[in-house]
């Protein structure tokens, strides 16, 4: 019994720390009945502490935004961005339950027609409503997804090429230093009038601004993938590859078997600083593209001026704060997953 | 055809910034089937580049490798290398570390059961069956070295090169390892060339030692022939005058003959004291008496 719940705890911690979970470790200890007392000194540090810091920094916020005015009101302290944020999401559920009934209208209706007359043609009418803030967190996720897998794609092959070939990587390595710092803001004219005069379609697939934000958010992150990529390559133990020559594996199954798992890991590397930065320039595109994703939300409320926009702005800043920590701390967990380093259980 | 494996007058220059380095002179070599070499020298005395250019992983400047009267320059599974550093592929398990190597070559030759059949054989003969879906992270330093010598078995090489395979072993491990491998050897009877730089390794376990001369264009020095009655059992020949008499033969060969110039010259190699060996390769007595006694 006692070896089962054992294996049970080690268990779970192993899938707490792989999905970044660890500082929650000595409370899944304690309620194992594991020695108290250095549980609950574990926890104080782990838990206590961090949250005593959150709490002195809401503390901070809160006098500081009481002696800031501005012309659209006192800066919003944690009370009314957490007001603010209950507003969103009651907006939030208020359209949901119009577009329901709205649908439910229609079905009435069309029902009844089809009762009157079998043949007659019917027609369901899409919700027109604004996007709520939720359905704007879904449309940034999408976006910075759809530029952060076209990245993937370009920069891992290119970066294996690179990796495997010193010529080519010292052919393009000045591009790639050049292209790097580039900020968002300066791609997306270019990106802007590029897909108008590329992306013509009677009915288009998605929509411009979508393909502007996601293509500007490819353009910016791709880099530290491609860079790390080419590294992890570059370095691979030059015996696990004479290990491939002699049992002549050839080229294309050598980069499939070895090149590549060999350097997962910094690819993986990669891609989490690549999806971090993705994230940030996508709020910075959105609102220039118009995206209707958060950026736009934080441009609207700018523009809006209410007297509740600074607010609503402050909740999308921690809403955007909150979302890269849980997209990295995903990113993290595959990293570690990739990790060649014995943690790692099929 | 007398000779199975024949080193024929290879040299090897390396191009510097100075012009060419020449770091083998003419090595030559003729060697038996079925014999066990082992190759001892001091560091950078070049034996790695003659058992890279036996594996075809390097091409030799001048000379050639003949193996069963044919030329050999490419790397291939009929010289099987096993590396000092293991290189299992840390994302596989032990299985299937030597399933890649035993898929690859005898992709058409064997059935599915009988590849599976194969590797779990190899890894029986190194006594590694209780790891099979083990990751390499998760062994010791000697069970990965077992592993290696598996994956190149199960090549079936007609050479099996082996580059200090226990040099990064504690002295321990490293005598278990020794006697696994006269075990697989009493087996088998592969021919093999061991790159090492303990003597004891060299005499416990070859029918012939070559002692290459220092670089630059080192060559071959000395050939000392083993004529100790096999099995061996290192309990016995610690005692054994033969045996202390070929120890001190290979000693005398390193540490006078061919006495690296930063350590000052002694009469008996044995005696060097670990003091002067800045850097240099000598091997400190008391321990190697540890590990023969142990």
């Amino acid at each position: 019994m006692q070896s089962q719940a054992q294996s049970f705890m080690h268990h779970t911690i192993r899938y707490m720390n792989l999905a970044g979970f660890s500082w929650l470790t000595p409370v899944v200890r304690l309620a194992m009945g594991e020695n108290p007392r250095e549980q609950a000194q574990e926890i104080a540090r782990r838990i206590g502490l961090p949250l005593a810091a959150i709490l002195m920094f809401l503390a901070f916020w809160s006098t500081a935004a009481a002696q800031i005015d501005t012309s659209l009101g006192k800066f919003p302290g944690p009370a009314a961005v957490y007001a603010a944020g209950q507003s969103l999401w009651q907006d939030h559920q208020a359209s949901r339950e119009k577009e329901t009934a709205f649908y439910q209208r229609q079905e009435d209706r069309n029902a009844k027609k089809l009762a009157a007359n079998p043949d007659a043609e019917v027609k369901i009418r899409p919700f027109t409503g604004a996007p709520t803030y939720v359905d704007q967190i879904f449309t940034s996720l999408k976006t910075v997804f759809t530029g952060f897998i076209f990245a993937s794609v370009i920069a891992i092959p290119l970066g294996v090429a690179c990796g495997l070939s010193p010529l080519l990587n010292t052919a393009i390595a000045p591009i790639v230093q050049v292209l790097k710092p580039v900020s968002p803001l300066a791609w997306l004219p270019l990106v802007t009038m590029v897909v108008s005069a590329v992306y013509v379609s009677e009915d288009p697939l998605f929509p411009k601004s979508f393909l502007n934000s996601a293509i500007t958010v490819t353009l910016c992150c791709m880099w530290p993938t491609l860079i790390n990529t080419a590294m992890g390559v570059a370095n691979i133990d030059k015996d696990l590859i004479n290990v491939g020559r002699v049992i002549q594996l050839n080229w294309f199954t050598q980069v499939r078997k070895i090149a590549v798992p060999a350097s997962l890991p910094a690819i993986f590397t990669g891609l989490r600083i690549s999806l971090g930065i993705g994230w940030m320039v996508l709020i910075a595109a959105e609102m220039l593209a118009q995206n209707p994703g958060l950026g736009k939300f934080v441009w609207d409320e700018f523009q809006n001026g209410s007297s509740e926009s600074l607010a609503r702005i402050m909740f999308a800043v921690v809403t955007i704060g909150f979302i890269g920590f849980v997209l990295d701390t995903v990113m993290l967990s595959l990293q570690k997953m990739v990790a060649h380093d014995g943690e790692q259980q099929h | 055809m007398a000779n199975y494996l024949d080193i024929s007058h290879v040299s090897m220059e390396f191009p510097t910034k100075n012009g060419p380095f020449k770091a083998l002179d003419k090595v030559n070599l003729k060697i038996e089937r079925g014999e066990f070499i082992s190759l001892i020298g001091h560091s950078g005395c070049g034996k790695s580049t003659v058992l890279n250019i036996v594996a075809g992983l390097h091409q030799a400047t001048e000379g050639a490798i003949i193996l069963e009267g044919k030329e050999v320059n490419q790397p291939g599974p009929d010289r099987a290398v096993v590396f000092q550093n293991h290189s299992l592929f840390p994302w596989l398990t032990v299985y299937e570390n030597v399933e890649i190597a035993v898929k690859q070559i005898f992709k058409g030759k064997k059935s599915r059961a009988e590849i599976k059949q194969w590797v779990e054989h190899n890894l029986q003969l190194v006594h590694m069956s209780h790891a099979l879906h083990k990751y390499p992270a998760e062994i010791s330093g000697g069970m990965k070295q077992r592993v290696g010598i598996a994956r190149a078995l199960a090549m079936e090489p007609k050479v099996l090169l082996m580059d200090e395979p226990f040099g990064a072993l504690d002295a321990l491990t490293r005598a278990h390892l020794q006697d696994s491998l006269m075990e697989i050897q009493a087996e088998l009877n592969n021919t093999v060339i061991l790159i090492t730089h303990d003597v004891d390794e060299a005499v416990l376990l070859s029918d012939r030692i070559v002692m290459m001369s220092n670089g630059p264009a080192a060559t071959i020095g000395e050939v000392l022939h083993i004529d100790l009655p096999r099995p061996r059992d290192r309990l016995v020949l610690a005692d054994s005058p033969e045996y202390n008499h070929y120890r001190a033969e290979v000693l005398t060969f390193l540490h006078q003959k061919q006495a690296k110039p930063d350590v000052p010259m002694t009469n008996k190699g044995q005696q060097s004291a670990p003091e002067n060996a800045q850097g240099a390769p000598v091997k400190k007595p008391p321990e190697l008496k540890q590990v023969v006694g142990g």
